[in-house]
């Protein structure tokens, strides 16, 4: 008989008030018993509709029920067939509007717990686990995979698993993308994505770090060096701007550039060079998990005042409502329906002000959502002295100015069909280089839809 | 790894470093840029490659201990590694067509105007370069500009060496005394290049300044390093770091880059007391 709760096992977490100071964890798992008693609340459905939602197909109820049986390892093993990153989606996938979703148990009261499993899973392998995964038969086949962050991981471990020799080219310093440089240590702990990153590797996949391709190397010389196939999962590229007046003065940031020093810099360990501001009170331009992200993040750097500046209502805002939840709860403020107009500098040229008008919501727009409309003359000063823009990208000219025959959209973003396929032969790409900023798991999917059809490709030569 | 074969102090502040990357050596051409970082817990800080090996492999930096991080790389030794060093990044120089260039270089400046002289002297231009330095003990790269270039002219702010002055006053000396540059390149000081960006200006001559920003992925992903050029945001890092002086607000760039200079001097005091010197350059 399964259990009937109709809520989740609630998950521990960190007291806002003390983790707002500190970078460990927000969440904190679940217990084997936790686990256990979550996992029977799943009905272990015939027609497996949360499989469905899941971009990456993770066998879900099969795992759920070894979960229930306390047969952990063998629920991993399950995961592991379908999904390389199981800690990091654990705890980064926007389940409740994905494989939660879909969840029957959602029709009456709260879906299973699919993500906190999958995570406490994940944990329980690497905390228990000392097994090596075997290194599949080379099939003596080349991939080159370029980007080291969640598409080009898993790309390049679907592809091992079938006995590809395959290269990832990573740009920075050090692999893993925006799972290192973007989402912070306290959402996503850095020793479990480099213990994953591992782990990949051990499946015989190499990672040179410091490759930008498109400098060092062009996708022709890939090829001439022996690669049979080429992915692209480059990511989203560069940080968009507002075009407003002040967005050169000291102390404004794009959302990357603060996250990348807080993050894969290390800015807030003192062990570590990297500077970053000293700031009082932020103001955080956008309403999207990366804005949530930045906000939270200065408001551990020691920023008295974090406010969340949005254009639109709380109901449009894109960040998923668990790191809305969590911002509010850590002490953000949120402005919405405010919109800046301009940055205003002091002496030095340093942010003291940030100047917003107030909107209100008129008819939806392209998007479906309502669109925001200045309510003239309400123009207010926000006293900050720090400014990040956290209102998206566009894609990165590197290697589509760099490669003959790769077709870009209007945007600049690669274009590949539904198989990943670009209009060059031999070349697929996926993820944020092709949907522009979207999400980890979507990337994930894309890179494994990728290594299907390299692996496809390279049979048909 | 990234290996040190040799060096040389080319006066008491600024190093010249050879480094082992023969895939960077492969692909480097003059004014791009190289990102290194020297340890696991150090920045990663832009430097232009003054000069590269492709047989041998190798790329050259010449640079001057300003921050921490030039000032642990300057520590380094031949036999010691570098953890990280990452390009050809940034856009190459434009430097075909020219007939009658002059290249302005202020102190360490000089090493990076230095590629684009001589691949202009090679392409068969005719090249003035003119080479400013606060004194003569700190002057660099001397007889390597002679070689370079159908004049050197050297000027030091005191008068101990070549002219009494400043890159500008000898740049207008040559302007008034008929002389048809078809391009000026100016590297150095970002005061410098404003100043030379305001000589030529009224003449209509076409001047590239080499920008170095503070960056951090050197790829375009964060915007640090992002100028106004005629109005427009752009990022040093993927549509430079070469830009037209003429449209280039130094003043803003000039801001931009002082914004950790007071935390660095506060830090430096605080742990090491190095002896930390804060001027932009030589």
């Amino acid at each position: 008989m399964p259990n009937m709760s109709l809520k989740k096992v609630p998950m521990p977490e960190q007291d806002p008030d003390i983790r707002n100071k500190n970078f460990s964890e927000v969440s904190l798992g679940y217990t084997p018993e936790m686990a256990m008693e979550e996992a029977t609340r799943c009905l272990n459905c015939k027609n497996k509709p949360c499989v469905a939602g899941c971009p990456v197909c993770v066998k879900i109820p099969e795992f759920i029920v070894k979960v229930a049986a306390g047969e952990f390892e063998e629920a991993f093993d399950i995961i592991k067939t379908t999904n390389c990153l199981p800690a990091v989606c654990g705890r980064v996938c926007p389940q409740e509007s994905q494989c939660e979703e879909k969840c029957i148990r959602a029709i009456k009261g709260e879906s299973v717990g699919i993500g906190r499993l999958e995570r406490f899973v994940a944990d329980y392998h690497m905390e228990h686990s000392k097994a090596v995964p075997s290194v599949p038969a080379p099939n003596g086949h080349k991939v080159a995979v370029i980007g080291a962050g969640p598409a080009g991981l898993t790309c390049a471990s679907d592809l091992a698993l079938l006995g590809y020799q395959v290269t990832i080219f990573e740009a920075f310093h050090k692999p893993g993308g925006v799972l290192v440089y973007g989402i912070p240590e306290f959402r996503l702990p850095k020793a479990l994505v480099t213990q994953e990153i591992e782990n990949v590797k051990a499946l015989g996949v190499e990672i040179m770090t410091n490759m930008v391709i498109g400098k060092i190397l062009s996708i022709d010389e890939l090829f001439d060096d022996g690669y049979e196939a080429v992915f692209i999962g480059s990511g989203a590229g560069l940080p968009t701007f507002m075009n407003i007046p002040g967005e050169s003065l000291v102390g404004v940031y794009s959302a990357n550039e603060y996250l990348t020093r807080a993050n894969l810099m290390k800015a807030y360990d003192n062990q570590y060079d990297t500077p970053i501001r000293n700031s009082k009170a932020v103001a955080v331009v956008g309403g999207g998990n990366v804005a949530m992200d930045a906000a939270r993040t200065a408001k551990r750097l020691g920023a008295g005042k974090v406010y969340i500046v949005y254009r639109r209502s709380e109901v449009e805002m894109p960040a998923r409502l668990e790191e809305v939840h969590h911002a509010k709860e850590e002490g953000i403020l949120f402005k919405n329906l405010n919109n800046p107009v301009g940055i205003i500098g002091g002496e030095n040229g340093e942010v003291v002000g940030m100047e917003c008008v107030e909107m209100n919501l008129g008819e939806p727009d392209a998007s479906g959502r309502r669109r925001p409309i200045e309510k003239k003359g309400s123009n207010f000063v926000l006293d900050v002295d720090t400014v990040i823009i956290a209102i998206g990208t566009s894609p990165n000219p590197l290697i589509r100015s760099t490669t003959t025959g790769l077709e870009a959209n209007k945007w600049g973003c690669i274009v590949a069909d539904d198989k990943m396929a670009t209009s060059r032969k031999g070349v697929y790409a996926g993820g944020d280089t092709v949907t522009g900023a979207a999400t980890v798991i979507l990337a994930m999917g894309a890179g494994k839809t990728a290594a299907a059809s390299i692996d496809e490709y390279i049979r048909s030569l | 790894m990234y290996k040190i074969i040799s060096k040389k102090q080319l006066n008491s502040v600024v190093t010249l470093l050879e480094v082992e990357a023969p895939m960077i050596a492969k692909k480097a051409k003059a004014g791009q840029f190289i990102i290194f970082r020297v340890d696991e817990f150090g920045e990663r800080i832009p430097l232009t490659i003054a000069d590269f090996d492709r047989e041998k492999g190798t790329i050259t930096v010449i640079f001057q201990g300003v921050g921490k991080s030039t000032k642990m790389l300057a520590a380094m030794e031949p036999g010691d590694s570098i953890l990280d060093f990452v390009g050809p990044l940034g856009k190459a120089s434009e430097l075909e067509g020219y007939k009658k260039v002059c290249v302005v270089g202020g102190g360490v400046g000089c090493a990076i105007a230095y590629p684009s002289a001589k691949a202009l002297f090679n392409n068969g231009a005719e090249v003035d370069i003119i080479a400013g330095f606060r004194n003569k003990d700190i002057v660099i790269l001397e007889e390597e500009m002679k070689a370079v270039s159908n004049r050197l002219f050297l000027t030091t702010d005191d008068g101990s060496y070549g002219l009494k002055g400043f890159v500008t006053n000898q740049l207008q000396e040559l302007i008034d005394a008929g002389n048809k540059y078809d391009l000026v390149i100016a590297i150095g000081p970002l005061i410098m290049m404003k100043m030379v960006a305001a000589v030529t200006k009224p003449y209509g001559i076409k001047t590239f300044v080499s920008l170095n920003p503070i960056m951090i992925d050197g790829t375009g992903m964060c915007g640090g390093c992002r100028v106004t050029v005629g109005g427009e945001i752009r990022f040093a890092c993927v549509h430079g770091p070469e830009f037209d002086g003429h449209q280039v607000d130094f003043d803003e760039l000039m801001r931009r880059n002082t914004v950790y200079k007071k935390q660095e001097i506060a830090e430096s005091e605080h742990i090491c007391r190095i002896g930390l010197e804060v001027k932009e350059d030589a």
